[in-house]
């Protein structure tokens, strides 16, 4: 009976411990990272054509009137790096939801689509019928679920999960990026920064009544994000097996879509698709951390941190100022090559 | 033990799209026993073990628990009470012993809640009872198939239900490693007195591990009662079209079916 209760206390040890260290590993690269976005935030509230001093900055954040600084700080930069890191939070999250819940890091949201719906349905909205602020990202959101829903319906004969859905889901984004293409030919005056920011994505531009939305969003639906974050990780088990736990699969996917969709919207709405920003956020998460927890923190966290620094490269490390899109495209790209390739060759998943 | 739960399904009629699987079925399955489900390729053994824990909706009658319909009872309250191993589960890439098993924790908890000690401690006790402690650490990947089979089988003894759905717990495992899942199937039933619903392949088998044999064909159950009371010849020629003999196996007592061919039979 002792020597029974021995070994079974032991073993509970052995469980609490493994468990422990695993959540340790996981705490200290969430707080690793967050250090590194609050350090590449200040570096780009610091740095740009003119250097403020730190305090100056400071001031201008804690809403001080400092002369040029106020201006240049307060109405340029920080709105811009907050919403660089609202709108990376944003994809990071809403790419790992779409990852998850379909088992397949190809079906990200701006692989399969449902960005480019957003977008082409905000670029419309701003530079054809000249709209603004929240009608613009009712319309991205209506549109991303719209495209979610037509995907939906072209693959459910294949079922969710598999290479079909991610298929249709490219051939969708490539139509989709062609009716931005023509809303933005059809313009009124095709203006540069525009049409980087429907193509590629981009923070040019960017104010606090344009940010507004997506930070606005980011409260509301990342943490609801993060309630449905535990069913979605029992799903990665498979239908039957989640279910069987206690899983109303069909709501629970439902859910996740609308809530992944909505962030992703209004994030598109506010800077345009920034390219594979939700698909790589994900799977950077998951060497980190590793896939068996919910990627939902690590993956926004990875987004802010890779918008706010792919910005920061973009504008000032390469000679000519690049949109953001183009820096995280260029990081992105290989990625896709590899996973297409790999998934041709196993036909694996995540 | 102290409720035995009782699970009945009554009037019981699933199909899909316009094909009827099961017709108006009626079975209560014993409490506290090990029950196996038999029956040939697409009798509807899976369909009516899925439907019995709501992976499928009835097109007709009900699936009762303790006299509840499960198909009206909230989702994790079902799940704390049965747990159910689907025939081909899949392990996310990556995924350590513990942490699947761990699994096995969400319907005791909230949308909110933290993990607890207690969870520590089934799922302790459910790598214990399945010989899997000193894989704990493992990820499930790196696993035999037999291990594999023991974790999720660990993974649903953490879930701590008192009634434990398996879909052909045994496929894909050579024959001493399905003898052993069987053997720690029973030690769940003696020990802790967990009532063991299972869809099972070999007829042989079924009738040495069960205590209560169904014995399904054509969506009707043909015959269910004691191994020894209904497994004969004439069963064995109704539910799977094969002539056969049925003997007692010298080693069990209970009824072993010998199969008899077109060439052997002397």
């Amino acid at each position: 009976m002792s020597a029974d209760s021995l070994i079974r206390s032991s073993a509970v040890d052995a469980v609490a411990r493994g468990r422990r260290r695993r959540a340790n590993r996981r705490r200290t690269i969430v707080v690793v990272l967050l250090a590194l976005i609050a350090a590449a935030f200040a570096v780009s509230l610091v740095v740009g054509r003119t250097v403020y001093p730190l305090d100056q900055v400071l001031a201008v954040v804690l809403g001080q009137d400092v002369p040029g600084a106020s201006f240049t700080v307060g109405r340029l930069r920080l709105p811009r790096a907050t919403l660089a890191i609202v709108a990376g939070a944003a994809f990071g999250m809403s790419g790992a939801a779409f990852q998850t819940m379909l088992r397949n890091p190809l079906a990200s949201p701006d692989i399969i689509g449902i960005t480019w719906g957003s977008g082409a349905a905000a670029s419309f909205a701003i530079v054809t019928l000249g709209l603004g602020g929240a009608s613009v990202s009712t319309i991205a959101v209506v549109a991303g679920l719209a495209v979610a829903l037509v995907i939906y319906l072209l693959s459910r004969t294949g079922g969710l999960v598999g290479l079909r859905l991610v298929l249709i889901g490219i051939g969708v984004a490539a139509m989709l990026r062609a009716a931005t293409l023509y809303v933005l030919s059809k313009a009124p005056q095709w203006e540069e920064q525009e049409a980087m920011r429907w193509l590629a994505g981009s923070l040019n531009g960017a104010s606090w009544s344009s940010a507004a939305p997506a930070i606005l969003a980011l409260v509301v639906l990342g943490p609801l994000l993060l309630v449905l974050a535990r069913d979605l990780d029992v799903l990665r088990l498979g239908d039957d097996t989640a279910s069987g736990l206690g899983v109303r699969v069909e709501r629970t996917r439902l859910l996740v879509l609308v809530v992944a969709v909505g962030l992703l919207a209004f994030a598109t709405a506010a800077t345009g698709p920034i390219a594979f920003v939700a698909f790589l956020a994900g799977p950077i998460a998951a060497r980190m951390v590793g896939t068996d927890r919910p990627l939902i923190v690590p993956a926004a966290l990875i987004g802010a941190l890779l918008v706010v620094v792919a910005d920061f490269v973009g504008q000032y490390l390469l000679g000519t100022r690049f949109p953001v899109g183009v820096v995280t495209g260029v990081l992105g790209a290989p990625y896709l090559l590899f996973l297409i390739i790999r998934s041709n060759r196993s036909g694996g998943s995540l | 033990m102290t409720v035995d739960h009782t699970l009945e399904a009554r009037q019981l009629t699933v199909g899909y799209r316009d094909r009827a699987v099961l017709h108006e079925l009626d079975l209560v399955v014993p409490p506290g026993r090990i029950t196996a489900i038999v029956g040939a390729n697409a009798c509807g053994k899976s369909t009516l073990l899925r439907s019995m824990s709501r992976l499928l909706a009835p097109r007709g009658g009900q699936v009762l628990l303790d006299g509840r319909a499960v198909h009206a009872m909230p989702a994790k309250q079902l799940a704390r009470t049965l747990g159910l191993l689907p025939q081909s589960p899949t392990a996310p890439e990556g995924i350590t012993v513990a942490d699947l098993v761990g699994r096995g924790r969400h319907p005791h908890q909230g949308m909110l809640t933290r993990w607890r000690a207690e969870d520590d401690a089934a799922v302790a006790e459910a790598l214990e009872a399945t010989g899997s402690v000193e894989l704990a650490d493992r990820n499930v990947d790196e696993l035999s198939g037999g291990q594999r089979q023991r974790v999720w089988i660990a993974m649903a003894l953490a879930q701590q239900t008192e009634l434990l759905l398996l879909d052909e717990p045994t496929t894909f495992l050579d024959v001493s490693h399905q003898v052993d899942v069987l053997d720690l199937l029973t030690d769940l039933n003696r020990s802790r007195g967990t009532t063991v619903v299972m869809v099972l392949h070999d007829l042989n088998l079924a009738a040495r591990y069960a205590d209560h044999l169904i014995a399904l064909a054509d969506g009707r159950v043909h015959a269910a009662g004691a191994p020894a009371e209904v497994l004969d010849a004439a069963l064995v020629e109704a539910v799977f079209g094969l002539r056969s003999t049925v003997i007692t196996d010298p080693v069990s007592g209970s009824p072993l079916m010998l199969p008899i061919g077109r060439h052997h039979a002397g």
